[in-house]
């Protein structure tokens, strides 16, 4: 297995630009994902209209697997309701995690080119980093939240 | 490399591989697996327990292994020699049951920005129960401690400073004797964690004016799970327990109990001889190669890594010259992220480090979310080298885009 199906064009270029980076001041939802392991950090923002996604948009910093795989994951879920958004997860979880039946895989559209991540099981989390983010915006409503646990937001990032 | 690859069973069956993560760990030689399987094979019993020959032996391997690591780390009185589960078990020790005793509100603690969490959150926890301030010494920009800093931070409220003889993100090597010495003027207890330096470093610790120093056995080609604290012994006798149970008691009565003599009023449980002995062996093989001829090795191939990374475009190089770093290359290639980069190298059989190094207050004051971190040891050559740029020049060409 090379990396060379890991780091497919359609990631770097995600990587390099990503879409829907940016802050968003009149979001309903606003989520802080972090992976403590390898310290990636990610903040998400939706805009809810009734039952779908009006609008999501992310910050943060983290290797190019975590960046791109937020920035495919917003153009993918943007007009989704909530239900249809979550079946996307389920799915692209298969994928990253090696069991999305061949068949299956057509229907993610871009969101296949994380499928090389299936084959570095370390990166997995990278990877599912946002969408974590994104479940956690959709399940638990208004407020700031931990994807990692249930509670208040952790500590800032700023030095003391 | 100063010893023979064939020595080290893993590297010897791996050729290909370039383990260049010994900050994190070290491969163990053969002559410290064999150490181990003889004591299972042959001494193996509960030690201070059985009226039997065979408990006698364990007692007695215990013993000598203990004397070992003294010998090897320049301890004269092998008492004060305490055998923990790591370092990080060592620094918990010691700011549990020194620190909870010793420690009041109002009371401050100094630290460095440099720290390892396992020697920054014990003090910040202990800071936070009992009303304490953890004060935080400032860096260098090229991340050395701040002397001058340091000195105005440690004054009449100061009861302990907390610091690490080697830095295991950077590769700083601290004066210890000059930070010591300022913390002495106030009578401040010194804490050091001596993780990355006891593998690289020669070490007399008889002659080092400090009160608690603590180490791991798996970074210097000895087992996991071994680990030690050095302790002044007016201060570990005067100490409470850190834990309670067998072997660590006097007597026991059903209101109260007395604690037994050092060290093993430190070591509550059945002890773990069987990886004690493993360290001893790796002390006795790391004292056939010579401390001075591992430190002149990992100065040379440090700078040779340093020198040829920085030929390589875009490397930013963190921490001081190697002179004053142990073994250790920190560094980044421009805004590729250093996970992506240890996944490249990987599939050359290059294994870096990438991350905040279990030091997050360090990463927030070099303004970077981690590193890349290329560690050296007894084992590593110029071919690590060459194969660690080749990795940083592959990585350069798939991110070129």
């Amino acid at each position: 297995m090379t990396t060379e199906a890991l780091y497919q064009e359609l990631i770097l270029e995600h990587n390099r630009k990503p879409r829907n980076f940016r802050e968003m001041e009149n979001a309903d939802r606003k989520i802080e994902g972090r992976n403590p392991l390898c310290g990636d950090a990610l903040t998400l923002w939706v805009k809810m209209d009734g039952d779908s996604i009006a609008d999501v948009s992310f910050k943060g910093q983290g290797c190019a697997i975590s960046k791109a795989s937020a920035s495919l994951m917003t153009t993918a879920v943007k007009g989704k309701t909530r239900d249809e958004a979550e079946h996307l997860f389920e799915r692209f979880h298969d994928l990253v995690l090696g069991t999305l039946p061949e068949s299956e895989q057509a229907s993610l559209g871009s969101l296949r080119a994380l499928g090389g991540v299936s084959r570095f099981p370390l990166r997995v989390k990278c990877a599912s980093l946002a969408w974590h983010a994104l479940r956690a915006a959709l399940e638990q409503g208004e407020g700031e939240v931990s994807t990692e646990r249930e509670g208040p937001e952790p500590p800032p990032l700023e030095g003391a | 490399m100063i010893v023979d690859r064939v020595d080290f069973p893993l590297l010897a069956m791996q050729p290909d591989l370039h383990y260049l993560d010994s900050a994190a760990t070290s491969q163990k030689p053969r002559a410290v697996l064999d150490a181990m399987m003889d004591y299972y094979t042959h001494d193996n019993a509960n030690p201070h327990r059985g009226a039997y020959a065979l408990s006698a032996r364990a007692t007695d391997c215990y013993h000598r292994a203990r004397e070992r690591i003294a010998r090897f780390v320049g301890v004269h009185d092998i008492d004060r020699l305490i055998f923990t589960r790591g370092t990080t078990e060592s620094l918990n020790l010691v700011a549990a049951a020194w620190g909870r005793t010793n420690i009041g509100a109002g009371d401050e603690i100094v630290v460095t920005g440099l720290e390892h969490h396992a020697n920054f959150v014990p003090w910040q926890q202990i800071a936070n129960e009992k009303g304490a301030r953890l004060v935080i010494c400032r860096l260098t920009d090229d991340g050395r401690v701040d002397v001058d800093h340091f000195r105005s931070l440690v004054g009449t409220r100061t009861k302990v400073v907390a610091f690490s003889h080697v830095s295991n993100a950077l590769g700083t090597i601290n004066p210890v004797e000059e930070l010591s010495a300022i913390a002495r003027r106030v009578g401040a207890v010194v804490v050091i964690d001596g993780a990355q330096a006891a593998p690289h470093l020669p070490l007399r610790l008889d002659d080092l004016d400090v009160d608690f120093y603590a180490f791991s056995g798996h970074k210097m080609l000895g087992p996991m799970g071994s680990g030690v604290l050095v302790g002044k012994r007016e201060l570990l006798e005067a100490m409470p327990p850190y834990q309670t149970g067998g072997d660590m008691i006097e007597f026991v009565g059903d209101e109260r109990s007395s604690w037994n003599v050092l060290p093993h009023k430190f070591e509550a449980g059945t002890p773990n001889v069987g990886d004690a002995v493993g360290l001893a062996a790796a002390c006795e093989y790391l004292d056939r190669v010579g401390m001075d001829a591992v430190r002149r090795h990992e100065e040379t191939i440090t700078a040779l890594a340093s020198e040829r990374l920085r030929a390589v475009g875009d490397v930013r190089i963190y921490g001081p010259p190697p002179a004053e770093r142990s073994g250790v290359v920190s560094f980044t290639v421009g805004d590729i992220h250093p996970h992506d980069l240890a996944t490249i190298l990987d599939e050359d059989g290059v294994c870096i480090r990438a991350g905040h190094h279990c030091a997050q207050p360090l990463m927030r004051r070099l303004n970077v979310p981690a590193t890349a971190r290329a560690s050296f040891y007894v084992y590593s050559d110029e071919s690590d080298v060459d194969a660690l740029v080749a990795g940083v020049e592959r990585a350069r060409a798939v991110f070129a885009g």
